[in-house]
């Protein structure tokens, strides 16, 4: 099962998860692991204090890519279930941007494959932030941090 | 042939416009369709380019019907 979501409102990623549970999963007893990873929107970055944020995406870019990411990852790790979330639009601090929830049957995969799926979107995926800042000033963002500590 | 030329992000800043629908004589280089649309505006060392939503480069030649988009380094996540 798979399920990939662009959204323009805000959303709750562990209600998402209990629903995709419930819905598409229900009955399936083949999974043993579950790993999950939320990217949220702080309210500070490069030590500026920022007020809102606005995602930019390609949207039929956007829709293949993931779709490509899900897949490379399946074709790399034994995983059941996908389930990929993206805001898009305004967003303000503390909002969800991103959940990433990987089911498989034992955490080797699901931890591995969750976190590709991760740093491949970051990578991959055709979004872009634009951050307003608190004194009224719009940058947008330029790069992205490392992806584990020894980068 | 006929091209349609996608902006995002801060290149759509730059260049003042979103899209733009092109008409070219002859297949030229994602690069070239660059300068060619924009002589005024120079290419950001940075920009990546699509061609009908799949990643390509600079050298990739671009064919009649083709969605040509560049942006800068995608931040998403």
């Amino acid at each position: 099962m798979r399920q990939i979501l662009i959204l323009e409102q805000s959303f709750d990623p562990w209600q998402q998860i209990i629903e995709f549970q419930a819905q598409d999963l229900q009955g399936l007893t083949n999974y043993g692991a579950t790993a999950t990873f939320v990217g949220t929107m702080r309210d500070m970055n490069e030590g500026d204090d920022v007020s809102e944020m606005i995602l930019e995406h390609y949207p039929a870019m956007t829709e293949k890519q993931l779709q490509a990411i899900v897949d490379e990852a399946e074709s790399r790790w034994p995983i059941q279930h996908t389930l990929l979330t993206h805001r898009v639009g305004v967003i303000s601090p503390s909002d969800p941007i991103v959940l990433v929830a990987v089911w498989s049957a034992h955490r080797a995969a699901a931890f591995e494959a969750c976190r590709f799926l991760m740093e491949d979107l970051k990578h991959k995926a055709p979004f872009w932030k634009q951050e307003k800042l608190l004194s009224g000033e719009k940058r947008w963002v330029s790069g992205n941090t490392p992806g584990t500590t020894e980068d | 042939m006929t091209v349609k030329v996608l902006y995002f992000a801060s290149l759509r800043e730059l260049v003042g416009h979103s899209s733009v629908s092109v008409l070219l004589e002859s297949p030229q280089t994602a690069g070239s369709l660059w300068s060619q649309v924009n002589p005024d505006v120079e290419r950001p060392e940075a920009c990546l380019v699509a061609i009908n939503q799949e990643y390509a480069d600079l050298q990739t030649v671009v064919q009649d019907g083709d969605e040509v988009a560049f942006f800068p380094q995608v931040t998403g996540g």
